[in-house]
């Protein structure tokens, strides 16, 4: 009996010493090979008589678990510690970085114009876009602005040299949109036109000739006034925050009827402008082969960059058009 | 508009409250506040006093040293920056210690070596009124034995607390042009009576029907006429009240008579025109239009203009033109200072005529802005008449008896119908029709209830642009006020949506993102030359008005413009961009249309990169859009690399262009090294068939790889062999790829070597061996089918 435990304890201080994976796994055929002391003593509980043989057998089996669990221990424990050594040599400085990857960037007036279009594609309205070289006839007539009208002035526009003198232009607003859709599409109307428009602004950090506006418009049934505040207040507080205050003040625009300016009001309880607006007017909507005794409507527009302006806190316009990268990666 | 508290109450006495309140009033009322001014106050330190002697400033050019007398004979010496000043003048003068209305107060220092003791003052420094551009001068305004040196300026000048607007007055308010209309709706908001003053004179010598005679000959320029003849007239100065008034709302005092017609339009908003009645024969004045052959006129300004068939003349009685109708005098009979009678016209003028006129001459005034807005035609006029005379009475002049009132074609003011249901349903209100007629009763609509669901309304001669029902409801909806107006938000019954050609876009640009491109939004400006610089025809559609000379042509393709971006970022180190840009490009007209053919590009450029960079991109959008078939062919498109650029052919149609810049062209443009270019038109692409995409299954057999190389003459491109190999295999060719290109020893001169990796794989079975080796017998004998391809060793 006492001889199984003097193989055991003679296996496990093996075991114990080995200082290695290697070293250990090299022990393996010492211990339970077909020569290995336990394994001989198997063998020869064969010559021991049957009493004892359960005894001796029972004591030999216990002795051999003993010695296979150490082991198994023994080489997890040097698994173990030989992982963390490996990985302790592979450490890494992660700010050690040699790439350069870089992602493109959207330019702000179109991050700001996708915000703005997704908000009122929640509202229910469509995108529609147009030509941004335009006829007097979109451009200012159907919308009311005869050729004589002092407003025509106001617009600033820059003309192009195609038909007869101020007949073609690249279009100073985006309501151009709002005639097109309304003489492709019967009512109810539910859209918002974004694009680029042009007036003869010298280029500083509050102007450029070339900019950008987004123009809603409403042609549905008993539309009124005051769908058109509460559109307003609607979309800018998605745009915004729910803190924010908005109103209507009687304005004047040719092609709307009663016409407004929208404010806003921010935390600081001061009022801005933000863009102007008013029920479509009846020269307009008939100019478009629509009934104004059947149909009403609202149109607003604001300018899209002002927006992007406001939210990014930058300061000068003119980085908009400046194509340089290191304004274009921050955003 | 700019008007005065002090003004306003002579209309409406109980105006009354705290200024910032009443500016909200007038903006909630459509008469935005853009700047308000308290004046006459803050003015403590600012005394009268006498210029003595002017010398310039040893150290300096731009400012001059002043000695001043404020009453005690001394002379205390001033730096000032102003160069208006004679020895003798009489100016403001702030004293040390004075806080200026600015906020800024006035210490003794020291400037560049000399000292300054207090301050010259300007009007706009004082609050009174917009002038910066000199000392304000007091000369022929004060009279120094009631005011001696040293009075405080708001003694010596009369002037009281007041409260000065600058309002924002809409195009479509001619009644807001004056004093007056701007009172009469301040009062119908806070409910405060609103009058007209009396002004009374007495006429004195003959009848101005034997001193004028009005001729209206062409009764559309000019709906009335109204004349009256002043004799006795002295030119000078106004009284000092007066350019005060005049000085706050922006006018500059001029003489005592143009004075008092800038203070009677300023009031009334009724422009009027004095002639030198002497310069006038008999007082005859004809109103016609221009002739149709010509003609000329010296207006007061001293300039020559040549007149056109739809301008306004008045002209004598021998048919000489004297004025231009609405828009300015003329020289000949200006008022001047040997004037003493005076023939007064107050008319009313055809808005649209008036702002042909203003417009084609460019002769923009304070009378033709309230002209073409559409002055008042009805008693304002005579009101204004009377103001007139009333006012240069007091200097001594003296009115002929009765009035001249010649009539032409003046709109139609008789009641029209307004339905409340439709008021209320444009507004969103529901007011009863008594409420709407108070609202417009109180701005001076008449009106009365034909029934309950309809009111007449007759809409005042002071609003030229309110006509229609439409109009009238705006009315309503302002005196109700906008504010009150409850808030719904209308629901269509229809889903929003993006477009497909715009979800496209948005998805073309997250891809072209993603690939590392930043986008860019240039003015699609280009300069005359730049065109020809990248070998396009100079067809661009130029600019008639541009703002810059090199900012006068359209762009018709977006090379140009991304060659500055380039070279501007490479000139400032920004190191090699990628840039991309979907932007409209402005082709000529096609016939028989007016406007251009204008539409969408998309282009990518690549800074220090070849070809394949752009071909790198095209491949990502060929599979961001599922396009059918992109194939590129060899050409050599304007600007563009004549070796290394192609046609991009999709679905048989050339659809933009791919390569890299032709390096000569990037040189004129200042850009160093190659830039990839790809520009195309997506608007067509997207017209055409994209974005199906089938599912196909995936096989749940093992699958095979095999490399093939083979050498290849350069004049056979490897999309070529790539699509052999993939006829060769057929449906058990599942990939291809070029992995690998070589030339050099071991490949002949004038061919390449091209290694594909081939993957073989079928839905069923496992492929054996021997079908293995027959696919790979099928591919090379499909590659080597074209002229000179071999398969390597």
């Amino acid at each position: 009996m006492s001889s199984y435990d003097d193989l055991a304890s003679q296996a496990l201080a093996e075991i114990e010493q080995a200082d290695g994976i290697d070293a250990l796994d090299a022990l393996r055929p010492g211990l339970f090979g077909k020569k290995a002391a336990l394994t001989e003593a198997k063998k020869s509980l064969g010559q021991l008589d049957p009493e004892q043989r359960k005894e001796a057998g029972q004591a030999l089996n216990a002795a051999r678990q003993q010695v296979e669990v150490a082991f198994e221990t023994r080489r997890g424990a040097l698994a173990a510690s030989a992982r963390t050594e490996a990985l302790e040599a592979e450490r890494m400085d992660l700010t050690e970085y040699l790439g350069s990857a870089s992602p493109g960037h959207a330019h702000i007036v179109t991050q700001t114009r996708d915000r703005l279009e997704d908000i009122f594609i929640g509202m229910g309205y469509s995108v529609a876009e147009g030509p941004e070289v335009e006829s007097a006839w979109y451009n200012f007539e159907a919308l009311n602005i005869p050729e004589w009208h002092p407003a025509r002035g106001s617009f600033d526009t820059i003309f192009v040299n195609l038909g007869e003198p101020e007949e073609v232009m690249l279009r100073s607003h985006t309501s151009p949109v709002q005639i097109r859709t309304m003489e492709n599409q019967e009512p109810p109307i539910y859209i918002v036109c974004p694009g680029r428009v042009y007036r003869t602004d010298t280029a500083d950090a509050t102007h450029l000739p070339a900019f950008n506006q987004i123009e809603g418009l409403v042609v549905d049934k008993d539309i009124t006034l005051g769908d058109l505040a509460g559109t307003i207040n609607q979309f800018v507080k998605a745009l915004l925050g729910d803190d924010i205050e908005t109103r209507l003040r009687p304005s004047y625009f040719p092609f709307t009827e009663p016409s407004a300016e929208f404010d806003i009001r921010g935390l600081d309880g001061s009022w801005l402008e933000l863009g102007g607006c008013g029920m479509v007017h009846p020269y307009t909507l008939r100019a478009c082969g629509i009934d104004p005794e059947v149909w009403q409507g609202f149109a607003f527009g604001f300018g899209i960059d002002r927006l992007a302006v406001m939210r990014y806190q930058t300061d000068d316009l003119r980085e908009f058009v400046n194509n340089d990268i290191r304004f274009l990666k921050q955003f | 508009m700019k008007v005065l508290l002090s003004w306003l109450r002579e209309f409406a006495p109980d105006i009354d409250g705290d200024p910032v309140e009443l500016g909200e009033k007038m903006s909630a009322l459509g008469l935005a506040v853009e700047d308000m001014t308290i004046t006459g106050e803050g003015l403590d330190g600012i005394v009268l006093a006498k210029v003595l002697d002017l010398r310039p400033h040893p150290g300096a050019d731009k400012i001059q040293l002043v000695d001043v007398d404020m009453g005690d004979g001394e002379a205390l010496q001033v730096c000032c920056g102003a160069f208006n000043m004679s020895v003798g003048d009489l100016i403001p003068f702030a004293t040390i210690g004075t806080v200026m209305p600015n906020g800024m107060e006035i210490a003794q220092r020291k400037l560049r070596g000399e000292m300054s003791n207090g301050m010259c003052c300007s009007a706009a420094e004082m609050g009174m009124g917009d002038d910066h551009d000199g000392i304000m001068l007091l000369t022929n305004t004060i009279d120094t034995s009631a005011a001696p040196l040293g009075t405080p300026i708001t003694e010596a000048l009369g002037m009281e607390r007041d409260v000065l607007w600058d309002l924002e007055v809409n195009a479509n308010r001619p009644d807001a042009m004056s004093v007056a209309g701007v009172a009469r709706d301040l009062a119908a908001t806070l409910g405060v009576p609103f009058a007209f003053p009396q002004h009374t004179y007495t006429p004195a010598g003959g009848l101005v029907t034997d001193e004028a005679k009005i001729e209206i000959i062409d009764p559309s320029l000019c709906g009335r006429f109204i004349a009256r003849t002043i004799h006795g007239v002295e030119i000078g100065t106004s009284p000092l009240w007066m350019q005060q008034r005049l000085t706050a709302l922006g006018m500059r005092p001029i003489n005592s008579v143009v004075d008092i017609s800038n203070y009677v339009m300023l009031e009334l908003g009724q422009p009027n025109h004095t002639y030198d009645l002497d310069t006038v024969p008999n007082g005859h004045i004809r109103v016609r239009r221009a002739h149709e052959s010509g003609e000329a006129i010296t207006t007061l300004d001293g300039v020559e203009r040549s007149l056109v068939a739809s301008d306004g003349v008045i002209a004598d009685g021998s048919d000489r033109a004297i004025g231009i109708a609405g828009v300015m005098g003329g020289l000949d009979t200006e008022i001047g200072d040997s004037t003493t009678s005076v023939l007064l016209e107050m008319a009313w003028w055809d808005p649209p005529s008036i702002s042909r006129t203003i417009k084609r001459l460019n002769l923009p005034s304070e009378a033709g802005t309230r002209y073409r807005r559409g002055a008042d035609w009805g008693e304002n006029m005579v009101r204004a008449a009377d103001r007139f005379c009333q006012l240069i009475a007091e200097s001594g002049a003296t009115t002929a008896a009765g009035t001249i009132d010649e009539r032409g074609t003046t709109p139609d003011r008789s009641p029209r119908p307004v339905r409340v249901a439709k008021v209320n349903g444009l507004l969103g209100t529901d007011l009863s029709s008594d409420e709407m007629q108070g609202h417009l009763t109180s701005i001076g609509f008449e009106v009365a209830a034909s029934d309950a669901d309809t009111l007449d309304v007759t809409v005042p001669t002071w609003r030229w642009d309110t006509e229609t029902e439409t109009d009238i409801a705006e009315e309503v909806g302002r005196m109700y006020g906008f504010e009150s107006i409850p808030k719904t938000v209308p629901k269509p019954e229809q889903n929003g949506a993006l477009t497909p050609y715009q979800a496209d876009r948005r998805a073309v640009r997250r891809a072209l993102i993603g690939a590392g491109c930043s986008e860019i939004q240039p003015m699609p400006f280009l300069a005359p030359g730049d065109l020809a610089k990248v070998g396009l025809p100079e067809d661009g559609v130029t600019l008639t008005n541009p703002l810059v000379h090199e900012e006068s042509v359209l762009q018709t393709s977006l090379l140009p413009n991304h060659l500055k971006a380039v070279a501007y970022n490479q000139s400032h180190r920004s190191g090699p961009v990628r840039f991309f840009e979907i932007a409209r490009v402005f082709l000529p007209s096609p016939e028989s249309q007016l406007l251009p053919d204008e539409r969408e590009h998309l282009a990518v450029a690549i800074s220090d990169a070849e070809a394949p960079a752009a071909v790198e991109m095209l491949d990502i959008l060929d599979r961001t859009l599922a396009l059918p078939n992109v194939q590129l062919r060899p050409s050599t498109p304007a600007g563009m690399h004549p070796t290394r650029s192609a046609d991009v052919v999709i679905a048989g149609k050339v659809r933009g262009h791919v390569g890299e810049v032709d390096p000569a062209v990037a040189e004129t443009y200042g850009v160093a090294g190659r830039v990839a270019w790809l520009e195309l038109d997506p608007g067509s692409i997207l017209d055409g068939p994209h974005g199906n995409r089938r599912y196909s299954p995936i096989s749940k057999f093992p699958s095979s790889d095999l490399d093939l190389a083979f050498e290849v003459p350069d004049d056979i491109s490897a999309a070529n062999i790539a699509g052999a190999l993939r006829k060769g295999g057929g449906r058990q060719l599942v990939d291809v790829a070029l992995f690998d290109t070589y030339r050099g020893t071991g490949v002949a001169d004038g061919a390449r070597s091209l290694a594909f990796r081939l993957r073989f794989q079928a839905n069923d079975r496992t492929l054996t061996e021997a079908e293995l080796a027959e696919l790979r017998d099928a591919c090379i004998a499909a590659a080597q089918k074209q002229k000179g391809v071999t398969l390597r060793g």
